[in-house]
């Protein structure tokens, strides 16, 4: 097995370190700012239409396609507090990185994960995206407003937050570095999180 | 001030001997409001009561808000150092006085009319004082507050009960588990750093039967041991070691006096440094900081990932606290049918500086292995206490069984100081614990709060 091979970030956590962190947490500081606002319509169109695709794969509960839309060295980090934090040096909602992003979608297929065993309904709702420049060309930072709808046993309930999504530019599209998911409720205890947000 | 706080309202009676037996108890336990309201005050209002970790509120005037029962405090700790449990309820009309969920202040001032408390409980000051012919100096308009708060090596109790006996006493035998876990730690310390924040639809009761229950593990947990060996040829990862004949194999249910419970599963680790670590599922960042670890640290890698690692131990405390792998995990009755869970996570502080450089690695790794059981593994168990309590609407199939090793006393092992040592899957704790509970529910606690600030 060659050097490449041993690294997979599907099968190992090689590209998960300080250097890493670091770089995640610097990119999703003060990174909205208004002179750095993308105003050409058909670059926002184009991440509105991705971020409306994302959307839907995971209504559709599109699993793999959806996998196919993260970089192969990638972060889904969802903060447990307002301010965010370091993830090192604390604990978070979710923060996943290739290998445990595979590890939630392989759990969901297993049939034995009562906690969406019927699996839950939803519909999800993508709004206000903005396009942000960063330092580097080839990327992207995109933010927009969710809310999802879901009806879990029974009962439909909702969650909101926005989110920030890191995007390699590629000549086909996007594919997603980063994604931080803020739920507005994210500090507080809430019933039955086993939602792929 | 101590004086026994009288109901006014006259109370529903129940027969405890009639609902709860050596083999089962009465649904009514999980689905009455009568039951559950008198709980509030029979249970939580005379047990020592887990509030809060002392790293919360590491400074004088540092506060974090908690619950107990589901009375709001402000856990403190005031000017003068010392930690209290404040009503926060303001003396004038009830309204909360801190809205904050922690934070430091000196003092507590009510939005409402003004009415404003230093953070000993004491009033200091109310608007337009010349409008009342009272006298504020006396006790009787301070904060109400918990009469008895204590830390156990960091952990914060507080009990409303003039007769309970002290916390040492109180703890007794589970005191070891507790101490092993937190020695485990350099310099036996640790910090909270936020946590995994849940609810369900259930009685509170569910997550305490569920504490040390070796039973459900291979079938509610079944998607997260798959999970976790999908790369293995056959299993080794997690909790692996429940499969096939778990009564007879190594984990062991302690059942200590006073509805205490602890379930070790450290004997079925290899006794060797970089054991505990080898069953760790595949977290962010392993392959790296293990990698850098051995590099910088040849000698003492395998015991720095193993301080990183899910420590085997379900630890108890009746009736609200729940040590698990390196969680200080906290729930909180909120209604009949509605509970919190919070899964605060802990971190490595090294006061004296054994781990050096290793202490970052350490805990970027211990905040990834945390976070794992609340996101894949909690979350199903939760699912299951709520379609229990959907089931409970059954009225006439009355019973919840918790007989398993009942009759049969060779399974059981005791030691001198009140406690039982079963196998694995027993439910030997929960009619344990159900005993205490019935004793309690039959007994008027003496609750005193004070407002004597001294």
């Amino acid at each position: 097995m060659g050097a490449a091979a041993e690294r997979d970030p599907s099968t190992s956590s090689y590209y998960v370190g300080d250097a890493f962190y670091r770089e995640l947490v610097e990119a999703f500081t003060d990174w909205d700012r208004d002179e750095l606002a993308v105003a050409d319509p058909a670059r926002r169109d184009a991440a509105r239409a991705f971020l409306e695709r994302e959307a839907r794969l995971l209504d559709r509960k599109r699993y793999e396609d959806w996998l196919a839309l993260f970089a192969p060295e990638c972060a889904y980090w969802v903060p447990g507090t307002p301010e965010r934090g370091d993830p090192r040096r604390e604990i978070t909602v979710a923060f996943h990185d290739r290998r445990q992003l595979e590890d939630r979608v392989y759990r969901l297929r297993t049939g034995y994960a009562w906690s969406q065993s019927p699996e839950s309904r939803t519909v999800r709702s993508v709004s206000n995206v903005e396009l942000f420049a960063t330092d580097d060309a080839g990327i992207v930072m995109a933010r927009s407003n969710f809310h999802i709808a879901e009806l879990l046993d029974g009962d439909l309930r909702h969650w909101a937050g926005w989110a920030g999504h890191r995007l390699q530019t590629a000549a086909d599209g996007y594919s997603i570095l980063a994604k931080q998911i803020n739920l507005i409720d994210c500090d507080r205890n809430v019933r039955n999180p086993s939602l792929t947000l | 001030m101590t004086t026994q706080q009288k109901p006014i309202l006259p109370e529903r009676v129940f027969d405890f001997d009639a609902l709860v037996h050596e083999d089962r108890v009465h649904r009514s336990l999980y689905t009455d409001p009568a039951i559950f309201d008198l709980e509030m005050t029979r249970i939580f209002g005379a047990v020592w009561v887990y509030l809060a970790h002392e790293s919360q509120v590491p400074q004088p005037n540092d506060f974090v808000r908690a619950r107990l029962g589901r009375r709001p405090l402000i856990v403190v700790r005031d000017s003068n150092g010392v930690l209290r449990a404040l009503y926060n309820r303001c003396t004038h009309r009830g309204a909360t006085v801190c809205r904050q969920d922690r934070g430091s202040a000196k003092a507590f001032q009510c939005p409402y009319h003004g009415w404003t408390y230093l953070n000993t409980g004491k009033l200091s000051g109310v608007p337009w004082p010349e409008g009342y012919s009272c006298d504020f100096s006396r006790p009787e308009f301070n904060l109400m507050q918990v009469p008895r708060v204590e830390s156990y090596r960091g952990l914060i109790f507080a009990t409303l009960n003039a007769d309970a006996p002290g916390l040492i006493d109180y703890l007794g035998p589970v005191r070891r588990p507790l101490d092993e876990w937190l020695d485990r730690h350099p310099g036996g310390a640790l910090e909270v750093r936020e946590a995994n924040r849940l609810k369900f639809n259930g009685n509170w009761k569910l997550l305490y039967d569920n504490s040390a229950d070796g039973y459900h593990v291979v079938f509610s947990h079944r998607s997260l041991l798959m999970m976790e060996n999908r790369f293995q040829e056959g299993d080794g990862k997690g909790m692996s070691y429940y499969k096939d004949s778990p009564d007879t194999g190594p984990v062991k249910l302690y059942s200590f006096p006073n509805a205490h419970h602890f379930k070790d599963k450290r004997d079925a680790i290899p006794k060797r440094p970089g054991a505990l670590w080898a069953i760790e599922g595949l977290h962010p960042g392993m392959e790296h900081y293990e990698a850098a670890l051995r590099r910088d640290f040849p000698d003492r890698a395998d015991a720095f990932l193993d301080l990183a690692s899910s420590e085997p131990v379900n630890i108890n405390v009746f009736p609200n606290l729940h040590i698990l792998g390196n969680h200080i995990q906290v729930s909180e009755p909120l209604s009949v049918t509605e509970t919190a869970t919070t899964w605060y996570g802990t971190a490595v502080v090294d006061p004296d500086g054994e781990l050096g450089d290793a202490l970052g690695p350490v805990n970027a790794l211990r905040m990834r292995t945390q976070e794992q059981f609340p996101t894949f593994g909690e979350v199903d168990d939760l699912a299951n206490f709520e379609q229990i309590q959907a089931g409970l609407a059954a009225e006439e199939d009355a019973w919840i069984y918790m007989h398993r090793g009942l009759g049969l006393p060779e399974r059981y092992s005791a030691a001198g100081d009140g406690t039982t040592i079963g196998p694995a899957t027993d439910e030997v704790f929960m009619r344990d614990y159900m005993r205490v509970y019935r004793r309690l529910m039959q007994t008027e606690p003496n609750i005193a709060p004070t407002r004597d600030v001294s």
